[in-house]
């Protein structure tokens, strides 16, 4: 209900947790789109996304311009749940509870606790049990899964690389999740303690996913996926949804598609988010991805995540 | 001779496919994922999932998908949950969209409001076995039921589980929950309706 906050009562937040990951049911198997301003949202909702992430500035932009990333203005995010019927999801900076906060008073369906902000403290992500939105988390492997579940997460996202159009680093991130969790399932259970002290995760969430094969909350991608191709490939990795970020509406580097005065650029950035669409539903006939990848006009340059240096990786943001 | 087991499809364009695929596993039924309008030939009945329907018209939209799914809908059972109510419904607000119409009521989308108004209801039905836990996800309200469908069960003064024929619908997730009594009416629907 409404007036049930969940704070520190075990009973009413096992509710509101089956709630939370409820929601990310219905999402499994669509697209999730980045977009910065109602016409975006309109285009997402009108090529078949499953829920759009309101944000200021999509992650290539934020790499390009540099300074503090935060949560966007409230003033847009409200715009955007006006024109969208599909969920809204807005991103809040590492550890910044009190933009969490003011994202559930909006009443946004989904928050990004995300590593595309600047992180807002070094050590301590959000409690998210505190709140009666469901979070969505980054994670590079089990442990840290694993860590931000217990925090309260309902749904996992690869990390990769955002805003590079290079899906190298959320090939690595779905490949370790999965091995990870494979390994798991052959250990003796009393092996499973040491298990979750390498892992650096709670012994019961570890025995869960040794148990039943997965992570007990739903398994998405992120990070880089910016073609039908990529999409298929990461729903064939193990993905269960994929959030596309920068790949649709972004021509070059900082640049956005001109989708409001530029016909050619608006047609582009919609035959982007259709095929991306099409792609994740049918991402294990190669046919239907082949057909989808030539409906393309373009695609965003990108920029290889091999050449960013180590201290500008989103990725390692978090812990 | 063997009774024939019904073949049963879920929807799985996408939404909470797995679950109730899951479900019906559960209760001795076999449960084939569709995602393709040829694979429809091949079932004696369909799970409709929750979801977004806005996402599930754009891929109905492709290859004659929505036409086979009409031609479906409208001889053989169908179970339809959340999205899939919205989808069966005659008439469907909050935007006005396309809808199959084969169960003659109206739909009211994200009718309680958003994310932060989802809740867990336990009440009695007419269900045999005690209260029903329900679950509602941005839920969608049944604002107008033609005389002679049934209504199984209500929230406030809402239907929430309907059956029309071979047509059942909810707007709750009974797969979210443990409980396989509203599966099991839909097998049972099948069952009576394939002998």
């Amino acid at each position: 209900m409404a007036e049930n906050n969940g704070f520190g009562q075990h009973h009413d937040s096992s509710t509101g947790l089956r709630l939370k990951t409820g929601l990310a049911e219905m999402l499994k198997g669509g697209v999730i789109m980045d977009v910065m301003n109602v016409e975006q949202a309109r285009i997402a909702e009108e090529a078949g996304a499953v829920a759009v992430m309101a944000l200021e500035r999509v992650p290539a932009m934020i790499r390009a311009e540099g300074g503090v990333a935060r949560m966007a203005s409230p003033r847009l995010i409200k715009e955007i749940m006006a024109v969208c019927t599909i969920p809204v999801m807005a991103k809040a900076r590492i550890g910044h509870f009190a933009e969490a906060q003011i994202l559930q008073s909006l009443g946004v369906d989904f928050i990004d606790e995300s590593e595309v902000l600047t992180p807002a403290d070094e050590q301590h992500h959000i409690d998210k049990h505190a709140f009666t939105t469901p979070f969505v988390c980054g994670a590079k492997n089990l442990g840290e899964a694993l860590r931000r579940i217990s925090e309260g997460a309902a749904m996992i996202r690869t990390k990769g690389e955002p805003g590079t159009g290079d899906v190298v680093h959320a090939v690595t991130h779905m490949r370790t999740i999965v091995r990870e969790i494979k390994a798991l399932t052959v250990l003796r259970e009393d092996e499973l303690y040491a298990a979750a002290k390498n892992l650096q995760a709670p012994y019961e969430l570890v025995r869960m996913v040794a148990k039943a094969g997965k992570l007990p909350v739903p398994n998405f991608s992120a990070g880089g996926i910016a073609t039908p191709a990529d999409a298929s490939l990461m729903m064939q990795l193990g993905a269960e949804t994929i959030f596309v970020g920068s790949g649709i509406f972004m021509k070059e580097g900082s640049t956005p598609l001109d989708i409001e005065k530029n016909a050619a650029e608006r047609n582009e950035a919609i035959s982007r988010a259709r095929a991306i669409v099409l792609a994740t539903l049918h991402y294990d006939d190669p046919k239907i991805v082949a057909e989808a990848s030539e409906a393309v006009i373009g695609s965003m340059k990108g920029l290889a995540a091999a050449a960013i240096e180590e201290k500008n990786l989103m990725q390692t943001r978090g812990w | 001779m063997k009774p024939h087991t019904p073949a049963i499809g879920v929807l799985a364009l996408q939404g909470a496919f797995d679950v109730h695929a899951l479900r019906l596993a559960e209760l001795g039924a076999d449960a084939t994922l569709v995602r393709k309008p040829g694979q429809l030939a091949e079932l004696d009945a369909l799970v409709i999932p929750g979801g977004e329907s806005t996402t599930f018209l754009k891929h109905l939209e492709r290859s004659g998908f929505y036409e086979a799914l009409n031609e479906f809908v409208h001889s053989k059972p169908v179970f339809g949950t959340c999205a899939g109510c919205i989808l069966l419904a005659s008439e469907v607000t909050n935007p006005h969209q396309r809808s199959l119409g084969v169960l003659d009521i109206d739909v009211e989308r994200n009718a309680y409001g958003r994310q932060n108004d989802s809740s867990i209801l336990t009440t009695e039905t007419s269900l045999p076995g005690g209260p029903l836990e329900m679950v509602f996800i941005r839920a969608p309200r049944i604002t107008r039921i033609a005389s002679g469908i049934q209504v199984l069960a209500r929230r406030d003064d809402s239907p929430v589980l309907v059956r029309q024929g071979r047509i059942l619908a909810s707007t709750f997730h009974p797969e979210l929950s443990d409980d396989p009594r509203v599966h099991q009416l839909f097998l049972d629907i099948v069952q009576s309706s394939t002998t």
